[in-house]
């Protein structure tokens, strides 16, 4: 029979935890008492986006977009929407005069700065169906490319479009292939990095559960433009529905020919595995990430040689971000021309960011380059909860830095960023208010990275301990004067010594916030007083990091 | 799979759904109140559903509304055509239902003798 109502239900995994699968079960059951299983279709999508409004759903062809669901609502909504066409509007998030999606998203200052070309499917389609996924033109990029263009043809569009690697660094991903494709040798590889370690980030898992096949479309015009025949997935393995998900998709991919040997009956051949990371932070280091999908412990090494020429198993290897890879189907079905309008003169495109902290609507937001930090906060945020004053964004996690509050006009692109002192990062973004403590964050993201640490240079392991320890002190009014230089000393010999990019950048934060918070580094040493309250000064006793390892090394 | 198989899913899956989100060229709407439920809406919505299915028809989308004040006349429905005013239909039984699909829907003839209103 045909279905009088479509129910797209978000199964990101921050709905799964808010409870969506009770949600569903109710509404799976409530519809078969009004007997209306058969009448109405239930979907289950990946990530919508406004996870703090969770778990989500939208009724179709209303376009009612239900939030904070529970098993109330469920029977409200199916009595009075599903039986009786009267969707019930006070538990939508609609602006009193919308009531559909579409006018709604252009109502909503939570959709109307976004502009989704990596997520258009997220929320919107079925991951686990390849077919829904070729309804939304899916394949079709990779069509072209074999049956139309040669791989220099390729790899020029990727180039000219203006992609830049989206893991935080922002290397042309043009020129990322070329380098590749012009290594000698046969044999070459393309990893997906899909080990996203960032606390606060999680971009590339809701894009891996959202639209599993955008990723592999990606992989396959990568390992089409370079000569690749393998593809490996390195993916963490605390994020089970996004492997389950992957795994699915190469199957169906397979099964429906799209993947595997003669790819729409060329001679192309691509086949992909997935590898899961085991849980180290560094392993995201394209060096210590090749290590370990090749069965070693992960490590990096020293670059040059880099993977483009020597890679995995020393062959000629190209490493991209998941969301990079997200974004290649589209540059070549619309054009180099079309991605090079977005954005700004540098930074092409869009970028997926991941709002977390003191903020109103947190949740998963894709934003054209150029956009402001401040329109990102307080126009698709939604602005600090409870009246509370804005204090800084952490943006790019451990390795990157804070922005305050007289910097957050700053545009959201690669070189402005960086100028500040700041990375783009990978895309997390954690807002903080005046109740948070800026030597107790850095600590926070200190405290990770010293864990995170592979051991293998000194800078890193001993330099980022001894700096924890300082921060230590700091933070329990044991500090000095003469503490503040020996950090900034630390820093930058850390920042120029390490040998990977962990190292590098792990005295970021310490370094913006000396920068722009100093005046609560001097207030917690002089005067033992920590104005967010979040530092305890009356223990007497202050305990180095791991004191029996310092003491037996 | 070839380039051409995969453009038929395509366009079989695109129309799917976009009819999902609402976008259709005919929007058979059907009185849902209390008083329509009470007067057979229920029945008629379903025979319009098996209808669409059965004769395939893949621009048409079956969809619901609240009370629309007319009591006497329900159950209601309203056929909403692009570039055509609103045609309305009163009392209708699961019959009618399927004469409206037939000579209405397919063949472009509103079945006079059940309509109450022509909107804008």
């Amino acid at each position: 029979m045909a279905k009088k109502n479509t129910i797209l239900i978000c199964n990101g995994a921050a709905c799964i935890s808010s409870g969506e699968e009770r949600i569903k079960e109710k509404l799976i059951n409530k519809l078969s008492e009004k007997n209306l299983t058969e009448e109405v279709d239930i979907i289950e999508t990946g990530c919508m986006g406004p996870c703090q409004f969770g778990p989500l759903m939208i009724v179709y062809p209303e376009g009612s977009f239900y939030i904070k669901l529970n098993e109330d609502k469920i029977a409200r909504i199916v009595e009075e929407h599903l039986l009786k066409g009267r969707p019930v509007k006070e538990f939508t998030w609609a602006t009193p005069e919308s009531r559909r999606i579409g006018e709604e998203k252009k109502q909503l200052p939570f959709f109307e700065k976004q502009f989704k070309i990596v997520l258009s499917n997220c929320g919107r389609i079925d991951p686990d169906s390849i077919e829904e996924y070729i309804g939304t033109g899916g394949y079709e990029a990779l069509g072209k490319v074999i049956n139309e263009m040669t791989p220099e043809q390729v790899i020029d569009e990727i180039y000219k479009s203006g992609l830049r690697g989206r893991g935080g660094a922002g290397f042309p991903t043009g020129l990322k292939w070329k380098f590749a494709r012009e290594a000698s040798g046969n044999e070459k590889y393309v990893i997906c990095n899909g080990d996203e370690g960032d606390p606060g980030a999680f971009m590339d898992r809701s894009i891996c559960e959202g639209d599993p096949h955008a990723v592999i479309e990606g992989m396959e015009i990568a390992g089409y433009a370079i000569g690749a025949n393998q593809g490996y997935i390195y993916i963490r393995a605390e994020y089970p529905l996004a492997v389950k998900r992957l795994q699915n998709s190469i199957q169906q991919a397979k099964k429906y020919g799209l993947l595997g040997k003669n790819i729409f009956g060329s001679s192309f051949n691509f086949d992909i595995e997935i590898r899961m990371g085991a849980g180290a932070f560094v392993c995201g280091e394209e060096t210590a990430l090749i290590a370990s999908v090749e069965g070693k412990r992960g490590m990096p090494r020293p670059r040059p040689p880099f993977p483009a020429n020597h890679g995995l198993w020393d062959k000629p290897t190209i490493i991209n971000n998941v969301e990079t890879l997200a974004n290649i189907r589209h540059i070549i079905i619309k054009g180099s021309n079309w991605f090079n309008s977005i954005g700004t003169e540098k930074s092409k495109g869009t970028k997926v960011f991941a709002l977390s902290g003191k903020v109103n609507n947190t949740g998963l937001v894709e934003v054209p380059m150029g956009i402001t930090i401040k329109e990102l906060i307080f126009n698709i945020g939604g602005g600090i909860p409870n009246n509370k004053k804005f204090k800084a964004v952490q943006i790019g996690g451990p390795s990157g830095g804070c922005i305050p509050e007289n910097s957050i006009d700053v545009p959201v692109d690669y070189e402005s960023l960086t100028n500040l002192g700041v990375i783009m990062g990978s895309g997390g973004l954690i807002v903080l208010d005046e109740d948070n403590c800026m030597v107790n964050m850095a600590k926070f993201f200190l405290d990770f990275t010293v864990d995170e640490s592979c051991g293998q240079c000194i800078p890193c392991r001993a330099g980022l301990r001894q700096m924890y320890n300082i921060l230590n002190r700091i933070t329990r009014g044991k500090g000095e004067l003469e503490d503040i230089d020996r950090l900034e000393k630390l820093s930058n010999i850390i920042k120029k010594t390490s040998l990977c990019g962990l190292g590098q950048t792990a005295p970021n934060p310490i370094l913006t916030t000396l920068k722009t918070f100093r005046d609560e580094y001097i207030e917690h040493i002089v005067e033992k007083k920590c104005r967010a309250h979040v530092c305890r000064f009356e223990d007497a006793e202050v305990k180095d990091k791991d004191e029996k390892i310092l003491k037996v090394s | 799979m070839k380039l051409e198989e995969l453009r038929q899913i395509r366009e079989k899956v695109e129309k799917q759904m976009r009819l999902r989100e609402g976008q259709a060229r005919i929007k058979i709407i059907v009185g849902m109140g209390t008083s329509g439920i009470a007067a057979g809406a229920r029945e008629v919505l379903k025979t319009f559903l098996e209808e669409v299915e059965k004769r395939n028809l893949t621009e048409v989308i079956v969809t619901q509304t609240g009370e629309k004040g007319l009591s006497s006349k329900e159950p209601i429905v309203i056929v909403k055509e692009q570039e055509k005013p609103d045609i309305v239909y009163g009392s209708v039984t699961p019959d009618i239902a399927k004469r409206i699909v037939a000579e209405h829907i397919v063949n472009g003839n509103p079945v006079s003798d059940y309509v109450i209103e022509i909107g804008a």
